[in-house]
């Protein structure tokens, strides 16, 4: 039995066989064969081994998830055997002594290259399913061992290297218990994913994938971020009773569903929750959401390979207003740069992409791609409570030039006959220090912040957050990031605006009694902890809070913070 | 055998009826069935073959089928092309 400690990136206990997912290296070496025939009868077999799979793949596709997401597995299986494709492969085995292999990838690079270079955007994605069909043979051709994702079939853990957002999406609740990665953190897209799926999950382990083997049986406790191999029988049962404690909470959680917050002196604060997509909102409302405090529009520009247009924004927009029923929306415009970037644009690498061109600074120079954003943005704002939010804002100006930008647009739509609602909030993300330090200036100008804590730490602190080496030093509980955090927060109340929280902290159960003390007024966190946040405030006084919070700024150190809160033994 | 469509699918012709016309075209083993557009002809038992053609929204195709059941594998094509909502006929 080994025990590896890493990250809670998803919480719940999930007890099962370890299954490694690795990507092969599907180069082909080998280029000539000696025997044609023997090549030629090694590609009818890895073709026929590949067919099986893909029909396998598509009838259970078919059962789960319905005849929209088989398709895709039904154009795999014309691929496999298209004339258009293994003529030529088969030409080239018998006229050039080429190997099975090599003739394959030459002649599907063919394709590929081809779907790239096509006019439309639909058609250029279609080179992906080639690769994918290519892989999947040479995959047999070369005697490599991998299965996709998607492909799994029984109850695993997952155990990767690192998961890419595609893997992480293709993953089947129903088979995967959950997953652990040598890399990434609690803000990783993976961890952030896996919550999502509500998908126990441990991230950064640094060494799991070595130190496991398939098949050994796995114990992920997203709870307290530990990872146990091959564990005892007797261990085996103190997990499951963990397991089934965690899971009767969640039930217990969810009778909570219905109920606005409000804490036991009876004030009431705002739980709202993050979303990445409008297919999210069906999570936001399952947990109780009153509000999406953080609609990252990033993912509607990521995976494709232009610009999405004003239409496609627009519907996309429309439809999360709609569903949330006039609950509010914040939207926080394209915050692209750091570690999300978008190979269409075409952006030169930076040396410190955190501290670069990103977000608003790239939007108020692409004013093209701003632009479109807004007139999306205005034009779906008649379909429920919209509001608007700047991100990486560092300076009064840069607001000031974004909300004109906002204005023109308003304007030209008004010009057009368009309707636009005239109740939209405009507010900004405070995740720079230089903001959170003049935030009493900004409140006169703006309607609302969020305060971003993910960045406001890692750039109070000068700490990379994709740096497990200094990731000591992302402390949000340090008295320096709640001193920041209280005067955004009094700068909001003393001209009429309020302060909201977007970044993982809302969500922390420790963070909570401090954030309700310093008179925080919404807490937007990931869906799946509005339940656990809205029973744990119910149990807090906003009053004794207040108490709580003004002695933890005069703590010298995070853990003296972290010794006071679990003092009041909630 | 022969006939001409508009494309009016706003994807030009995407993967899922690109399928259904192979899969049409593959049923009728006696027949060889073509698309033509933009200057390329094409077989239409190949899947890679119509996506070649790279259609999109308001191009021309024809559709030429050749043998036994010519008559009966056109119409089979055509509803395929009206049912997926891909094209009209362009007389």
């Amino acid at each position: 039995m080994l025990k590896i400690d890493g990250i809670a990136a998803s919480a719940g206990v999930a007890i099962a066989p370890a299954f490694k997912l690795e990507h092969p290296d599907y180069t082909v070496k080998n280029k000539n064969a000696a025997d044609p025939a023997a090549e030629l009868a090694r590609l009818d077999e890895a073709l026929a081994t590949s067919q099986q799979e893909l029909e396998a793949i598509k009838e259970r596709t078919l059962q789960e998830l319905g005849e929209k997401k088989a398709e895709i597995f039904e154009s795999h299986l014309l691929i496999l055997n298209d004339p258009e494709l293994l003529t030529p492969v088969r030409d080239k085995i018998s006229s050039e002594n080429a190997t099975a292999e090599y003739a394959l990838d030459e002649t599907s690079k063919q394709f590929i290259s081809m779907f790239e270079n096509m006019k439309s955007a639909y058609l250029r994605e279609r080179a992906a399913d080639m690769r994918d069909v290519t892989k999947r043979v040479l995959t047999h051709l070369l005697g490599l061992n991998y299965v996709n994702p998607a492909d799994i079939s029984e109850e695993v853990i997952v155990i990767a290297e690192d998961l890419t957002p595609s893997d992480t999406a293709q993953l089947n609740r129903k088979y995967v218990k959950g997953f652990t990665t040598n890399i990434g953190g609690r803000t990783s897209h993976s961890a952030i994913m896996a919550r999502s799926l509500e998908i126990p999950a441990v991230v950064g382990t640094k060494d799991v994938l070595s130190q496991v083997n398939s098949g050994d049986m796995i114990i992920v406790d997203g709870l307290d971020g530990s990872v146990i191999i091959n564990p005892s029988a007797e261990v085996i049962d103190e997990y499951k009773s963990k397991r089934d404690n965690h899971l009767r909470q969640i039930e217990e959680w969810k009778k909570l569903r219905e109920v606005p917050t409000v804490s036991k002196d009876g004030v009431h604060v705002e739980l709202a929750a993050n979303i990445g997509t409008p297919n999210d909102v069906t999570g936001v409302l399952e947990n109780g959401g009153e509000g999406v405090g953080l609609y990252r529009t990033e993912f509607l520009y990521m995976g494709r390979t232009e610009l999405p247009s004003e239409e496609v924004q627009f519907n996309a927009y429309k439809t999360v207003l709609e569903k949330m029923e006039g609950k509010p929306v914040v939207v926080r415009t394209l915050d692209i740069g750091g570690d999300k970037e978008l190979p269409y644009l075409d952006l030169p690498k930076e040396m410190n992409p955190f501290l670069g061109f990103r977000a608003v600074r790239l939007c108020l120079d692409r004013k093209d791609i701003f632009r479109t954003q807004l007139r999306a943005l205005l034009r779906a704002s008649t379909y429920g409570n919209l509001r608007i939010m700047f991100p990486m804002i560092a300076t009064l100006d840069e607001f000031r030039e974004a909300k004109a930008l906002l204005l023109e647009e308003q304007e030209k739509l008004a010009a057009e006959g368009i309707a636009v609602s005239d109740s939209i909030q405009l507010g900004i993300m405070v995740e720079i220090p230089s903001t959170a330090v003049l935030a009493d200036q900004f409140a006169k100008e703006v309607d609302f912040f969020s305060i971003g804590t993910n960045d406001l730490i890692q750039y109070t602190m000068a700490a990379d957050r994709m740096n497990e080496r200094v990731s000591y030093l992302y402390q949000p509980y340090n008295p320096a990031i709640l001193r920041l955090v209280k005067m955004v927060i009094d700068a909001a109340h003393k001209e009429g605006r309020w302060a909201g929280m977007c970044g993982e902290m809302a969500g922390d159960a420790t963070a909570i009694p401090l954030l309700l003390g310093l008179g925080l007024d919404e807490f937007s966190m990931s869906a799946t902890s509005i339940l656990p946040a809205r029973s744990q405030i119910s149990k807090l006084s906003k009053a004794e809070m207040k108490a709580l919070a003004e002695q933890a700024l005069e703590q010298q150190t995070a853990e003296q913070v972290v010794k006071l809160v679990r003092g009041i033994g909630q | 055998m022969e006939k001409n469509f508009r494309i009016t699918d706003e994807d030009g012709i995407h993967a899922r009826p690109a399928t259904a016309l192979v899969n049409t075209a593959n049923k009728f083993k006696d027949s060889e069935a073509f698309a033509e557009a933009n200057g390329k002809k094409v077989t239409l038992k190949s899947i890679l073959g119509v996506l070649s053609l790279g259609l999109e929204k308001g191009d021309s195709i024809k559709l030429i089928v050749e043998g036994d059941s010519a008559a009966e594998a056109l119409q089979a094509l055509t509803d395929v092309m009206i049912n997926e909502g891909l094209g009209e006929v362009n007389a």
